[in-house]
């Protein structure tokens, strides 16, 4: 995925906003219970393991593992052109929580099963969206 | 348990409209096509029908046409009416008229899926439908992946089939097996879609969609309608075609109801529905005869082998490859109408007709002495299963 950003279709529901607006910063966030302290993703209203309702975003470091992706050679959706990366990326703090991205920042066929990746951020309009790029990679 | 409930109900009646890659015809008759002939099929009149099942309920392409349209075009006087998209994948329509019949709601129900895909164009996010429950205007699961371009579900099932080659070295021979066995299969099928002869090699030089799933591994979208006239089983010695028994139903949701947050990247939801299905009976995996085995993508249809049983975990390639195995004479005979990749994506119904036409006899293909078949149908979080019989179960 080089040149122009493709468009990203961000619809955040209002537990998710602050998924999509967290990388203003530079940090990824993830919501997580305040008395268990698990990680829960995608956000919801409530702990799905111990109920309580003091939940609310937390930063993440932000690295994770690919844990598999494929290489799209379809254009799914006008301006992503082909061939472009979609990944689920498991993050360190908890590889429960799985991350649907783009791998970026290195050549398709560099992208395994297993390999480290680093947020960034992309912005497109009110939204900063998470992509990933190799652990250590210098641009986008 | 005592004697599961739905061995209370058969499968009376089932036939198919026309089915196309484009047809240029409305849902609904399409489907009030493939009721008449379903009704008929089970020595019935529109007048014994009171029940009505539809799976998902709504319009458009993918929802094909509305429960209330076929009781209303064929001005049915119902008991009971039922549709929607939160059951265990496209069979839940089906489970929902056993379950209805066995408690005595309904004593006939007509149970149709019918799929505009071909002619009607197919899904995209904003299309305003989605067989993972709704990916336009929704702020849902989906909202993790459109952002990335990962539009289809060709994008989530191609990420476990790669997973899945990762911890156990399946491979694109492999998987292209199931498509191969499809298209050969399909041949006998004169409803089929593509029937034109295709070899591994073929299928190996296609060209990719979402690496590793290429376009032989994608099933056809077409139009056409399937109907089931579910009856208590009572009814099994007036059904002039014979009626099949249903010996239990695959239901189970044990898992997070999610395509990218399901806890193993290497089998899916249909993992549970099928163990779940083997909990309600004393048959077992060995008492199958054929398997009809959703192949919406190919990867599925391993997923579904080795959820069922036919292999262990991780050796559903192995088991293919070459499709001995899978063949019409191999140990579990597979699609043998086709499947989806070659007679069309009738959304699980089309293996829901062949297992019915195994049974009686009376498919294009027969198994021999054909008296359990296995159906399993959809992906991902959405599956649901049915062990049938010859004869009441």
């Amino acid at each position: 995925m080089s040149g122009d950003s493709p468009p990203r279709f961000v619809l955040a529901s209002p537990e998710s906003e602050f998924y999509w607006r967290s990388g203003a910063d530079g940090r990824l966030r993830i919501q997580r219970c305040g008395d268990c302290g698990r990680w829960i993703h995608p956000p919801g209203p409530a702990c799905p393991f111990c109920h309580s309702r003091r939940i609310g975003p937390e930063p993440v470091a932000g690295t994770g593992t690919v844990a598999t992706y494929t290489v799209n050679h379809k254009e799914w959706i006008p301006g992503f052109t082909p061939p472009y990366v979609f990944a689920f990326v498991e993050l360190d703090e908890d590889p429960t929580v799985r991350i649907g991205t783009n791998i970026v920042g290195c050549k398709i066929d560099e992208v395994e099963i297993g390999m480290r990746v680093e947020v960034l951020f992309e912005e497109s309009g009110e939204w900063h969206v998470p992509l990933f790029r190799p652990t250590g990679a210098r641009e986008h | 348990m005592g004697e599961p409930l739905e061995r209370r109900a058969v499968i009376s009646g089932a036939a198919q409209s026309d089915v196309g890659r484009r047809l240029y015809r409305t849902g609904i008759d399409l489907t009030v096509e493939a009721a008449l002939r379903a009704v008929a099929d089970a020595g019935l009149t529109t007048a014994d029908i009171d029940g009505v099942s539809t799976y998902p309920g709504f319009g458009g392409s993918f929802g094909g046409a509305m429960g209330a349209e076929l009781h209303e075009a064929l001005r049915l006087s119902l008991n009971w009416r039922s549709s929607g998209v939160e059951t265990a994948g496209p069979l839940g329509a089906v489970h929902n008229a056993i379950l209805a019949v066995a408690t005595g709601v309904a004593r006939h129900v007509l149970v149709f899926r019918t799929v505009v895909e071909g002619s009607g164009g197919p899904l995209r996010p904003g299309s305003g439908s989605g067989g993972g429950g709704g990916m336009s205007g929704s702020a849902g699961p989906f909202q993790f992946m459109i952002p990335y371009g990962a539009a289809s579900a060709a994008c989530w099932v191609a990420c476990y089939a790669r997973r899945h080659m990762h911890d156990y070295g399946t491979t694109r021979t492999q998987l292209g097996a199931i498509a191969v066995n499809g298209r050969a299969n399909a041949a006998a099928n004169p409803k089929a879609i593509y029937t034109e002869p295709m070899t591994i090699d073929d299928y190996l030089a296609v060209r990719m969609v979402s690496e590793p799933l290429c376009l032989y591994d994608c099933d056809v979208p077409c139009d056409g309608s399937t109907a089931v006239v579910v009856s208590h089983r009572d009814y099994a010695p007036d059904a002039p075609a014979g009626a099949v028994g249903v010996n239990a139903i695959g239901t189970a949701i044990r898992g997070r109801p999610s395509w990218d947050q399901f806890d193993d990247l290497t089998s899916m939801m249909m993992r549970h529905t099928a163990a779940s299905m083997w909990e309600r009976t004393e048959l077992s995996v060995d008492d199958v005869d054929t398997a009809q085995l959703y192949d919406g993508f190919s990867w599925l249809t391993l997923a579904w082998i080795e959820a069922m049983g036919f292999c262990g975990k991780g050796e559903s390639g192995a088991f293919v490859e070459g499709g001995t195995n899978i063949g019409p004479d191999g140990a579990v005979p597979l699609n043998t109408s086709g499947g989806q990749l070659s007679a069309g994506r009738l959304h699980g119904f089309g293996h829901l007709h062949e297992a019915v036409m195994q049974l009686r006899g009376t498919a294009n293909i027969v198994v021999d002495n054909c008296e359990v078949v296995a159906v399993g149908a959809g992906g991902g979080p959405e599956t649901g299963s049915l062990l049938l019989t010859k004869g009441p179960s």
